[in-house]
């Protein structure tokens, strides 16, 4: 609860990196990074279903904003955020959620962590993308990018855990 | 009740998902014109077939209205030839040199016509004598057939479409953007051509009408097909687009040989130019 502010900060400043500087970026349309995702990847384990539904609906909407894209993100972040509930109640024992502050990758060590925010990562760009493109006919193409895609945001995401790395304090 | 809060509870994760992702698609759906479209289109696709079906059934029973109707039709028309004979020869004639009109057209029989080989001819009852020379544009009502090859006294040879030879100058009808259209290559389906060299930073839609250009045999605009793929691969900087052809080949009857007036003037003009 005392973290909100940094939460807020974090959500301000991904939305801020994603719409300025990742749009721009990009291979060839195959190859799209979306970093904002890991504003959801490590909101904290005590966060209500509700709340991570919300703040993963409102990320979607605020880069749909920008994208020119209304529901395409948000659908993404939410299919994203029911990933990522059904994750952490098959891999995290609830003394775990109780200790840990959130899914960071000093928290959870390297492999969980890299495990983790890949699945997520493809379970959002592969609906991302599906919906995207809004036809069967267009899958192979859809998975293409979604793989490409997948790795590039997973390599930002990682990036940026190590910048931040922090031992853990106990 | 209290059962019923304890489902809600239990599969808050599901049913908050549910909640949001219809949230999300109602807006995607909504908003964006592409989604719409396409989501309205599949619905519908089938509703068409069915009346698509039903009207050929209502056509059918029709013909005999339809047939009534060309008749009458027929008979009007041909109440007004002798009048016009008449008429010719009570007006005297001015030659007006101003208001020249640029085209002319003579009609024609075909009697003769292939679509299955590599290169395909037509042959027309209408030759020297008619007026008819080596290199003018022929029509049909749909669209375009091709050009007159060789020319005898009463018939005259023509090169089809479907020719590896011919290339006709098109434009796409909405962006105006030009090139050249081909068959044979490969393609050797009567029912389509390839329209080359149109750069690729155009946008191309499919059903995207393609006439012809003015810069070659045939008046500007005649209908020539429509675009039913785009961006085939072909060139690096050209698009290469699949039409398919508004003139059925298999069912040519007749055709208008398209005569230039104006030609001949063009042609010497544009000859200067290279002398000097």
């Amino acid at each position: 609860m005392e973290r909100i502010p940094i939460h807020l900060l974090r959500f301000i400043l991904l939305a801020f990196v994603q719409i300025f500087l990742l749009k721009n970026m990009g291979y060839y349309n195959l190859a799209t990074p979306f970093l904002y995702v890991l504003f959801i990847l490590v909101l904290p384990f005590k966060t209500p279903n509700w709340l991570v539904y919300l703040a993963a609906f409102c990320m979607g909407l605020t880069i749909d904003a920008f994208y020119d894209t209304l529901g395409l993100h948000a659908l993404a972040c939410t299919v994203m955020a029911w990933a990522r509930i059904i994750f952490i109640s098959l891999t995290v024992s609830t003394e775990d959620r109780e200790t840990e502050p959130e899914p960071g990758m000093s928290e959870m060590g390297f492999r969980w962590f890299l495990i983790y925010s890949f699945t997520l990562i493809f379970v959002h760009h592969l609906a991302l993308f599906l919906f995207e493109i809004f036809r069967l006919s267009g899958f192979g193409e859809a998975l293409l990018s979604t793989l490409l895609s997948t790795i590039f945001t997973l390599f930002l995401v990682v990036l940026s855990q190590f910048i931040f790395y922090r031992k853990k304090s106990r | 009740m209290r059962n019923l809060w304890i489902f809600i509870s239990k599969y808050n994760a599901v049913i908050l998902f549910i909640i949001f992702f219809l949230i999300s698609f109602g807006l995607l759906i909504s908003n964006n014109s592409y989604q719409r479209a396409s989501t309205w289109n599949s619905s519908n696709e089938w509703i068409g077939k069915q009346y698509q079906k039903i009207n050929n059934v209502k056509d059918y029973l029709r013909l005999r209205d339809i047939n009534d109707s060309l008749a009458a039709e027929n008979m009007r028309l041909r109440n007004l030839i002798p009048q016009t004979d008449t008429l010719k020869t009570t007006i005297t004639k001015v030659t007006d040199t101003l208001g020249r009109k640029q085209y002319s057209y003579i009609t024609a029989k075909v009697i003769n016509n292939s679509i299955r080989q590599k290169n395909n001819y037509i042959t027309i009852n209408r030759g020297y004598k008619d007026g008819i020379r080596k290199g003018m544009g022929v029509i049909d009502p749909n669209g375009v057939v091709g050009i007159v090859l060789n020319v005898s006294p009463t018939f005259a040879t023509i090169q089809s479409l479907l020719h590896s030879d011919t290339r006709i100058s098109a434009t796409l009808s909405k962006t105006n953007a030009f090139g050249s259209l081909v068959w044979g290559n490969g393609n050797f389906d009567a029912k389509y051509a390839i329209l080359q060299d149109v750069p690729n930073h155009i946008k191309v839609k499919k059903s995207e009408q393609v006439i012809t250009s003015g810069y070659s045999l045939f008046p500007a605009g005649i209908p020539i097909g429509k675009v039913v793929e785009t961006g085939l691969k072909g060139g690096d900087s050209f698009l290469n687009i699949k039409v398919e052809l508004a003139t059925n080949f298999a069912a040519l009857s007749y055709v208008y040989v398209v005569n230039n007036n104006t030609e001949a003037e063009q042609r010497k003009l544009e000859s200067s130019n290279k002398t000097e």
